[in-house]
C-alpha cells in the first residue's frame, strides 16, 4: 500500500513536532479497569487541535474505552484527562464540548432527520431562527437538504451515516469522536465517505478522533495514528511512518502485509549490520540506526512490495535469495508470489502486473531469485 | 411463501375452535328468550334490557371502571420506573429482593395476595373500600407493566440514550425526550394490561373490598355461583364485544403502521 | 439523587404492600382464633411497653400448623391441588405446543393475526371464560344436546361439577399463558437449523426432537410455570366448575377465611402453600432473568 499524496497544507501542519504547541487533549497516566480487567493501562497521549487522529487496533484493545472516556461515559480509574488544559474527569457527557458519532449512528427513530440534527441545539436553548439556520447549514454540508422531513428508517444507510455526522457536528464541538463511523457501509461507499469525512474535517476545522479496526481507513483519513494493543499505545505516528518505520513486530504485522525473518544480529559498520536467518543463505545486509548488541535475536521485517522477483540473480541489489514459487495470489493490479526459500522459510513478494495475463513471467514451481535493497527492510527488536 | 402443512393447519383450527366456541356459545345464548338458558326459545334482546335496568350491576361497573383507571395508571408509573431501574440502574443494594418482589405477583396465587393484603389493611386500620382495592390492584398490575416495559427496554439500543446525553441532555431529559417516546408502545400496552387485569380480578377484590365498594366481578361471581343466568350471559356478550372491537382495532392500526414502515424501508433502500 | 428516588418509590411500595403483608400473614398464622375484632389473639399492644411485646411473643405458637397435619382435609387438599396442577400443566403443554408451533411456522403475514387471536381471549374476562363452560358442560347443556342429537350417546354425560370440568376449565383459561411464551421461543428458531439437521441425516421427526424441542426449552419452562403456579392456588375454576368432592387448597383457604372466619388457620394454609410454591416461583424468575440477559 503506497502512501497517498497529501495536500501541502497538511504536510506542513504537524504540531506534534513543535515542542511549544499546546495539545487539545492530554491523557495523563490513564488507567481504566472494569473489575479485574484492565482495559487501559497507564496511558499517556497528546492530541492536537485540528488533528484527524485515529485510534487503531483489534477489537478489545481499549480504543472504544478511550473514546468513551473522552465522551464522558466512562471515568478513568486512575490518571487524568485534560481538554484545553482543564481536567474533564467528572464532567458529565452533557456538559462537555465534545460530541460523538455512534457506531450504530443512534439516530432517534421517533424524530425526523431535521429534528435529529436540531436535537443538540435545542438543549442549548438557542433561539429558533438560530437553530433553523444551523440545521440548514448542516444539511447543506452533508448534502441532505432534501431529506430533512424524513424519518431515519426512510433513508438509506449512507444517508443515515451523514445524518449522524451532521447531528454530532451541529453543536460545533471542540472535539468530534467517531466510533467506527463507516463500519456499516459497503466498501465502495466507505471509500467515498472517507474522503468526504476528510473534506468536512478540513472545512469545519474540528478536531476528529476516529476509532477503527480498519487499517486502510486509518491510513487514508488520519493525520496521526495510535496503534493500540491490550490497553497500551504501541506507536503514535503519521500513517507513512507507521507503515514504513514501525517500531515493533506488532505494528509492522498489524499494518499491511509483512515478511518477518528471525535471525541473529551482527554489527558490520557504523550504520550497518547483518542478520543471519538461515544456514543455507548469506546473511541479510541492513541499514540501522539503533544500538543492538551482537548476537541478539532480532526480527527482520520487509514488505512484499519491496522484494523483486527475477529469473536471473540481480547484481545491483545488496540482498538476494533463491527459492521456488509455491503459490500465486492474483489481485488484478498486483500478484503476490509465495516463495519457499532453500531454508524452508516462506516469503511473500508483490509485483505490479504491468503486462497482461498471457505474458506473465512466472508460474508455479518456477525457480526464481528474490532481491531487495539494504534500506528496504527494518531490524526490529520488539 | 411457505405452504402450511396439514398438521399445522389442523392444530390451528382445533386450537382456535377450542378457544372461541365457548365464547361464541355464550354470545348466542345471550339472545335466547328463555329464562332456562340452555333451552332455545327464540331470539330476544330481553336480557340486555333487564341488565341495563339493574342498578346494582351498573353501580358495580362504575366502581370497577374507576378502580381500574386509577390502579392501572399508578401501576404504569411505578412499573415503568421499576423496569427502568432494573434494566439501567446497574447494581444497588437489595436489587435481588427488589426484582423478586416485583416479579413474584406475576405467578403468585391470587388467594395468597388477597389474604395478605387484607390482613395488612386490617392491622394498620385502613377502612376497606375503593382505596384498598386500588392499592391491591396497583401492586400486582405493576409486575405486569414492569415485564412488558422490561422486554422493550432490553431490546432498546442503549447508545440512543448516550447520544442524547452527548448532545446535552441530563439523564432525566434523555429519558423524557428519547427513551419514553420510543418505549411508549410498551408503556401503553402495560397500562392496558393493568387496566384489564383490574377489571377482571375477582379474588383479590373480594378480599380487599368492603361493603361500600362492590366490583363487577364480585357481582357476577355471586350471580353465577349456583348456576347460569341469562342476565350474566348478556353482560358477558357485551364485555366480549368490547374486548373484540378494542383488540381488533388496535391490531389493525398497528398492522397498518408496520406495513407503512416496511414499505418506507423498501423505498429507502432502493 | 434522582436515581435513588427512582429506586425508592417502587421499592417502598413493594416493601409496604408485598413483603410486609407476608410477614403479617406469617405472624397471624402463629396466633390463636378469638371471638374478637380482629378475630385472633394475641395482638401486639405497644402501649404496655416491654411487657406488651413479651406477652405478644410468648402468645405465638405453631398450634395451627400442628392442627393442619392432624386434619386429613388439609393435606388431601394440598395433594389434590398438586395433582390437578401437574396434570393440567402437562395437558396445557400438550394442547399448546402444536398451536404455538403451527403459529411459528405460519407465513409472516399471518402471524400477527394468529397472535392476536391467541391474545384476544386473554383480554376477555377470566371469570366469564370459566363461566361459559357452565352452559356447555351442564346436564342439559350445549355439549350433551349436541352429542345426543348426533346419537353418540343416549344418556347425558355428567361432566359439570366433576374434576373433568375443572381440567377443561384450567386448560381453556390458561392456554394463552402457555402458547405465548412457547411461540416467543419457537419464533426465534432459525429455519436453517432444521435444514442443517436434515442435511446431516435427521428425519423431520428426529430434527424436531433434537433441535426444535431443546431450543424451545425456555418457552416450555416459562409456560409451565405460568400455568402450574397460579393453578396451585386456583379458586374460581374449582368453585364454578368443580363438584363438592373437588378439593383444592385455594378453595379451602377461601372457606376457612370467609365462612369459618378462622384467620389464623387460613394464614397458616397460605404460608404452607407459599412454602410449596417458593421454589417454582424462584425458578420462574431465574428463567425470566436468564432470557432477558441472553437478549442483551
Amino acid at each position: 500500500m503506497a502512501e497517498k499524496p497529501r495536500k501541502p497544507s497538511q504536510v506542513v501542519y504537524a504540531p506534534w513536532e513543535d515542542p511549544q504547541a499546546k495539545p487539545l487533549i492530554e491523557f495523563r497516566g490513564v488507567t481504566k479497569k472494569f473489575g479485574e480487567f484492565v482495559a487501559i493501562d497507564d496511558l499517556t497521549l497528546d492530541i492536537y487541535e485540528r488533528e484527524f487522529f485515529a485510534l487503531l487496533g483489534p477489537s478489545g484493545c481499549g480504543k472504544t474505552t478511550m473514546m468513551r472516556m473522552l465522551a464522558g461515559f466512562e471515568r478513568p480509574t486512575e490518571g487524568d484527562i485534560l481538554l484545553g488544559g482543564q481536567s474533564i474527569v467528572g464532567v458529565p457527557p452533557n456538559e462537555r464540548p465534545v460530541n460523538m458519532m455512534f457506531q450504530s449512528y443512534a439516530l432517534f427513530p421517533h424524530l425526523s432527520v431535521w429534528d435529529n440534527i436540531a436535537f443538540g441545539l435545542k438543549r442549548d436553548k438557542l433561539p429558533k431562527d438560530r437553530i433553523t439556520e444551523r440545521v440548514e447549514e448542516m444539511l447543506r454540508l452533508t448534502r441532505l437538504e432534501k431529506f430533512g422531513h424524513r424519518k431515519p428508517h426512510q433513508i438509506s444507510g449512507g444517508q443515515r451515516q451523514r445524518v449522524a455526522l451532521a447531528r454530532s457536528l451541529a453543536k460545533a464541538p471542540k472535539l468530534l469522536l467517531l466510533d467506527e463511523p463507516l463500519g456499516a457501509l459497503d466498501r465502495k461507499l466507505r471509500e467515498e465517505t472517507q474522503f468526504e469525512l476528510m473534506d468536512i474535517q478540513e472545512k469545519t476545522g474540528t478536531t476528529f478522533v476516529i476509532v477503527t479496526h480498519d487499517q486502510e481507513e486509518a491510513m487514508t483519513v488520519a493525520s496521526r495514528i495510535a496503534v493500540m494493543d491490550n490497553g497500551k499505545v504501541i506507536q503514535v505516528d503519521t500513517p507513512a511512518r507507521v507503515y514504513e518505520a514501525p517500531n515493533s513486530v506488532y505494528v509492522a504485522d498489524f499494518i499491511g502485509d509483512v515478511n518477518l525473518l528471525e535471525g541473529t544480529f551482527r554489527r558490520t559498520g557504523p550504520e550497518r549490520g547483518e542478520i543471519t536467518y538461515s544456514e543455507n543463505e548469506p546473511p541479510i545486509a541492513a541499514e540501522l540506526f539503533e544500538d543492538i548488541p551482537d548476537g541478539q535475536t532480532v526480527s527482520y521485517a520487509i514488505r512484499p512490495e519491496k522484494i523483486r522477483v527475477s529469473a536471473e540473480k540481480p547484481e545491483d541489489r545488496a540482498n538476494s535469495a533463491w527459492g521456488t514459487i509455491i503459490d500465486i495470489g492474483y489481485l488484478g493490479n498486483v500478484s503476490t508470489y509465495h516463495v519457499q526459500m532453500a531454508g524452508g522459510q516462506m516469503v511473500k513478494a508483490a509485483m505490479t502486473n504491468s503486462t497482461r495475463l498471457d505474458r506473465r513471467d512466472f508460474t508455479w514451481e518456477d525457480e526464481v531469485w528474490l532481491s531487495w535493497r539494504e534500506t528496504a527492510g527494518l531490524v526490529l527488536t520488539k | 411463501m411457505r405452504r402450511i402443512s396439514w398438521f399445522n393447519a389442523t392444530s390451528l383450527t382445533l386450537g382456535f375452535a377450542f378457544l372461541y366456541i365457548p365464547m361464541l356459545v355464550l354470545v348466542i345464548y345471550s339472545f335466547n328468550a328463555n329464562k332456562l338458558v340452555t333451552v332455545w326459545a327464540g331470539f330476544s334482546t330481553r336480557w340486555y334490557g333487564e341488565l341495563f335496568r339493574n342498578e346494582a350491576f351498573l353501580d358495580a361497573a362504575w366502581v370497577t371502571l374507576r378502580v381500574a383507571l386509577v390502579s392501572s395508571t399508578l401501576a404504569t408509573v411505578l412499573g415503568t420506573a421499576a423496569a427502568y431501574v432494573l434494566v439501567r440502574g446497574g447494581k444497588f443494594y437489595g436489587r435481588t429482593l427488589f426484582s423478586g418482589m416485583l416479579y413474584a405477583p406475576l405467578v403468585m396465587p391470587d388467594v395468597i395476595l388477597g389474604l395478605s393484603l387484607l390482613l395488612l389493611f386490617i392491622s394498620i386500620g385502613l377502612d376497606r373500600g375503593m382505596m384498598t382495592i386500588v392499592l391491591a390492584h396497583t401492586t400486582f398490575s405493576m409486575a405486569f407493566v414492569a415485564v412488558v416495559v422490561t422486554s422493550r427496554l432490553v431490546a432498546f439500543d442503549r447508545s440512543l440514550e448516550e447520544a442524547a446525553r452527548d448532545l446535552g441532555c441530563t439523564r432525566w431529559d434523555a429519558f423524557r425526550s428519547v427513551t419514553l417516546p420510543i418505549i411508549s408502545p410498551a408503556v401503553i400496552s402495560g397500562w392496558l394490561l393493568g387496566f384489564t387485569l383490574s377489571l377482571d380480578d375477582l379474588v383479590i377484590a373480594s378480599f380487599t373490598s368492603g361493603p361500600s365498594a362492590t366490583t363487577l366481578p364480585i357481582k357476577i361471581f355471586s350471580a353465577v355461583r349456583l348456576g347460569v343466568s341469562p342476565e350474566i350471559n348478556a353482560l358477558s356478550a357485551i364485555l366480549i364485544g368490547i374486548v373484540t372491537v378494542g383488540v381488533i382495532t388496535t391490531s389493525l392500526i398497528s398492522k397498518r403502521a408496520i406495513m407503512k414502515r416496511i414499505a418506507e424501508e423498501n423505498r429507502a433502500d432502493t | 439523587m434522582r436515581r435513588a428516588a427512582l429506586i425508592a418509590l417502587p421499592f417502598m411500595w413493594l416493601l409496604a404492600l408485598f413483603l410486609v403483608p407476608f410477614l403479617i400473614v406469617a405472624k397471624i398464622s402463629l396466633s390463636d382464633i378469638a371471638l374478637a375484632i380482629p378475630p385472633y389473639t394475641p395482638t401486639l399492644d405497644l402501649s404496655r411497653g416491654w411487657e406488651g411485646i413479651t406477652d405478644w411473643v410468648t402468645g405465638l405458637d405453631f398450634e395451627n400448623y400442628i392442627f393442619l397435619t392432624t386434619d386429613s382435609l388439609y393435606w388431601k387438599a394440598y395433594l389434590s391441588s398438586l395433582q390437578i396442577a401437574v396434570l393440567s400443566t402437562l395437558m396445557t403443554l400438550a394442547v399448546g405446543y402444536p398451536i404455538a408451533y403451527a403459529m411459528s411456522r405460519a407465513a409472516d403475514e399471518w402471524r400477527p393475526t394468529l397472535l392476536m387471536l391467541v391474545i384476544l381471549p386473554f383480554w376477555t374476562s377470566f371469570l366469564i371464560r370459566v363461566y361459559s363452560w357452565k352452559a356447555i358442560l351442564a346436564q342439559e347443556g350445549f355439549l350433551n344436546q349436541l352429542l345426543l342429537s348426533i346419537g353418540i350417546i343416549s344418556e347425558p354425560l355428567t361432566i359439570l361439577n366433576t374434576n373433568i370440568a375443572v381440567y377443561i376449565g384450567i386448560v381453556y383459561t390458561y392456554l394463552p399463558f402457555m402458547v405465548l411464551p412457547l411461540y416467543a421461543a419457537l419464533e426465534k428458531l432459525d429455519d436453517s437449523l432444521l435444514e442443517a439437521a436434515e442435511d446431516l441425516g435427521c428425519s423431520r421427526m428426529k430434527a424436531f426432537w433434537l433441535i426444535t424441542v431443546p431450543l424451545s426449552k425456555q418457552g416450555i419452562i416459562a409456560g409451565s410455570f405460568l400455568v402450574f403456579i397460579p393453578v396451585m392456588g386456583e379458586f374460581v375454576i374449582p368453585t364454578l366448575l368443580g363438584g363438592s368432592d373437588t378439593l383444592m387448597i385455594g378453595k379451602v383457604l377461601w372457606e376457612e377465611f370467609f365462612s369459618n372466619r378462622d384467620w389464623p388457620v387460613a394464614s397458616s394454609v397460605a404460608i404452607i402453600l407459599l412454602a410449596i410454591l417458593i421454589i417454582p416461583i424462584v425458578l420462574f424468575i431465574k428463567n425470566e432473568e436468564k432470557q432477558w440477559e441472553s437478549e442483551v
